[in-house]
């Protein structure tokens, strides 16, 4: 049985997204293939056959599979479905997009944000907001999955796959791409960051939010992350919030700053490996789940890290 | 115009959901239950292009069990003209779901379903994308701006890093995201309203659909927890742990 990974990418590279998700991939079959589609192809799939143990990757261009129409997907990826027995996608905006289209056409449930493959038939996913794990058995022939890149590792590089150009369909008729806002940034990309610092409705403006959060932020070299809350009160841009119904991070050390920890927060970081509190209130939730929670103040908090930080040499 | 608005009836939003002790599923004796937000939102959509004179008619559809006709109810309460319950006591994936939807745009023959992105309840995400590609449908998800006219939804969808926009042309399937709007609370008047407000209710048999499941829950279990950690009582302290304990720095 061969597998297919759609790959992550923003017609520019290929996301680490798409390692982690022929990880998963690997448990299921050892002949995978990685679909790249979009536009500058030619440049992406090569960084896709570097990654260790993918057989082939199939790169796809045109300007609809780059602007992530699900309708041009659908029209690409269902008739290659006639050479593999499962497709798998990370579960970003763009899996979630087009992963359920392309699972209703063949006639098949999609298994959403897997956490663990158990075996071919067999997946643990996360629902109630992650408060609880659903271990799921398919009975169909085909299966349409997508993946929680956070829990898996990332497949190695030192691969040396063949590069096959496959034909793009024609552009969908019923839908239009205009345009697009992608907010440009120096800092890393929230859902892959090492570190993120995470700033929350104390912060009372979005000023004081970058005023806090960001410095400390550039002097970790960390994303920027920010609660619901602090996202709905219009202190931080909506791609900054984490959450059950924001970004799901995992990274390395994750620095929660006046954030109280509501549950749908926490179902988008808690799998971070340190989780850092600094909230004045002893009692929020959040110091549940933090390994190191400082109760103090941000205001007075927040310079006296950067301070100490410098010192370090940060 | 007419919209459809597929909602439904899901465990309240402040509600901790509890993994039962067999391992079956959640908890959901004498828990509260509410519409399920994004649903809301969409609800909330649909009455605003009502208001706007884009839409003529808004219909509210659940496929769910009796109580669900609260849950329709609520939308009613909220601006809906009428309400469909496709009534059954089994837990449909959303493909069946998606199946149901698709007899019931045929029987309606709406020029736009707006839908919540997700339940949260299964946080599939995964409906109403299905539902587009059941119909042949253009779909326009994680929207948090929608403008109707001429024939076109124009729609603002969240994405990976920013915004994008795209034009479907109707019909469409548009689910909708947080920041589309904030809906509004029901009225007293309006709650009153809605009890008058046509409810139809289907058994699901009676459409002919193939609902059966395709995933079969081996179990339901708690996530694993974090162990307890420890307050620190100083900044230096912190940054100390951090480098020399947990060598994340």
């Amino acid at each position: 049985m061969a597998v297919l990974v759609i790959a992550d990418h923003d017609n520019a590279s290929l996301k680490d997204a798409t390692h982690k998700t022929v990880t998963a991939a690997q448990k299921l079959s050892g002949d995978v293939d990685v679909l790249v589609a979009g536009t500058n192809t030619a440049a992406i799939a090569a960084e896709a056959a570097k990654i260790a143990g993918v057989r082939r990757v199939l790169a796809a261009e045109s300007a609809e599979l780059g602007q992530g129409l699900a309708e041009a997907f659908e029209a690409l990826v269902v008739p290659l479905m006639a050479n593999y027995d499962a497709v798998l996608t990370p579960a970003t905006s763009q899996g979630k997009n087009i992963s359920p289209r392309i699972a209703a056409k063949l006639d098949v449930a999609q298994i959403s944000d897997v956490v663990e493959v158990v075996d071919a038939n067999t997946f643990v996913r996360p629902i109630y907001a992650g408060n609880a794990l659903e271990t799921v058995q398919s009975s169909d022939a085909k299966k349409v999955i997508t993946v929680r890149p956070t829990v898996f590792k990332a497949a190695a590089e030192g691969g040396s796959a063949k590069v096959e150009t496959i034909a793009a369909p024609a552009a969908p008729a019923k839908v239009k791409f205009i345009g697009q806002e992608i907010v440009k940034s120096a800092r890393p990309e929230l859902s892959g960051a090492k570190i993120v610092v995470s700033g929350g409705r104390a912060m009372g403006s979005a000023e004081e939010f970058q005023r806090v959060i960001e410095p400390l932020a550039d002097k970790l070299g960390a994303a920027v992350g920010a609660s619901r809350a602090a996202v709905d009160a219009g202190y931080a841009p909506n791609d900054y919030q984490v959450g059950q119904t924001g970004k799901v991070v995992a990274p390395e050390l994750y620095v929660a700053i006046g954030i109280s920890g509501a549950i749908q927060h926490l179902a988008g970081m808690k799998d971070s490996k340190v989780i850092v509190a600094i909230n004045k209130d002893p009692d929020a939730p959040i110091f549940q789940v933090a390994d190191y929670g400082l109760v103090a103040d941000y205001k007075a908090a927040v310079p006296e890290v950067m301070d100490e930080l410098s010192k370090i040499g940060k | 115009m007419k919209v459809l608005v597929p909602v439904k009836r899901v465990i309240d939003y402040n509600v901790k959901a509890r993994v039962k002790a067999d391992q079956t599923g959640v908890d959901l004796a004498n828990v509260k239950m509410s519409m399920n937000p994004f649903c809301e939102i969409a609800v909330e959509e649909a009455v605003r292009l009502k208001e706007k004179g884009v839409a003529t008619e808004v219909v509210a559809v659940s496929v769910g069990p009796t109580q669900a006709q609260e849950t329709l109810r609520t939308a009613l309460a909220m601006g809906a003209d009428r309400a469909i319950l496709v009534q059954t006591d089994q837990d449909l994936e959303p493909l069946a779901v998606a199946k149901v939807l698709k007899a019931i745009v045929a029987e309606e023959n709406p020029e736009l379903v707006v839908m919540g992105k997700q339940a949260i309840d299964g946080d599939n995400n995964a409906t109403g994308q299905m539902l587009a590609a059941l119909l042949d449908w253009p779909q326009a998800t994680f929207a948090s701006a929608l403008e109707v006219g001429g024939g076109k939804a124009k729609v603002t969808r969240e994405v990976d890093g920013g915004l994008q926009t795209i034009e479907a042309t109707l019909p469409a399937v548009v689910t909708a995201d947080l920041r589309l709007n904030e809906p509004r609370y029901a009225s007293l008047p309006n709650i009153m309203k809605a009890k008058k407000k046509p409810l139809d209710v289907k058994e699901l048999g009676s459409l002919g659909v193939d609902t059966g499941s395709r995933l079969k829950v081996v179990k339901v279990t708690e996530p694993p927890k974090r162990a307890g950690g420890i307050k620190v009582e100083t900044a230096a302290d912190l940054v100390s742990k951090l480098k020399n304990e947990a060598g994340v720095l």
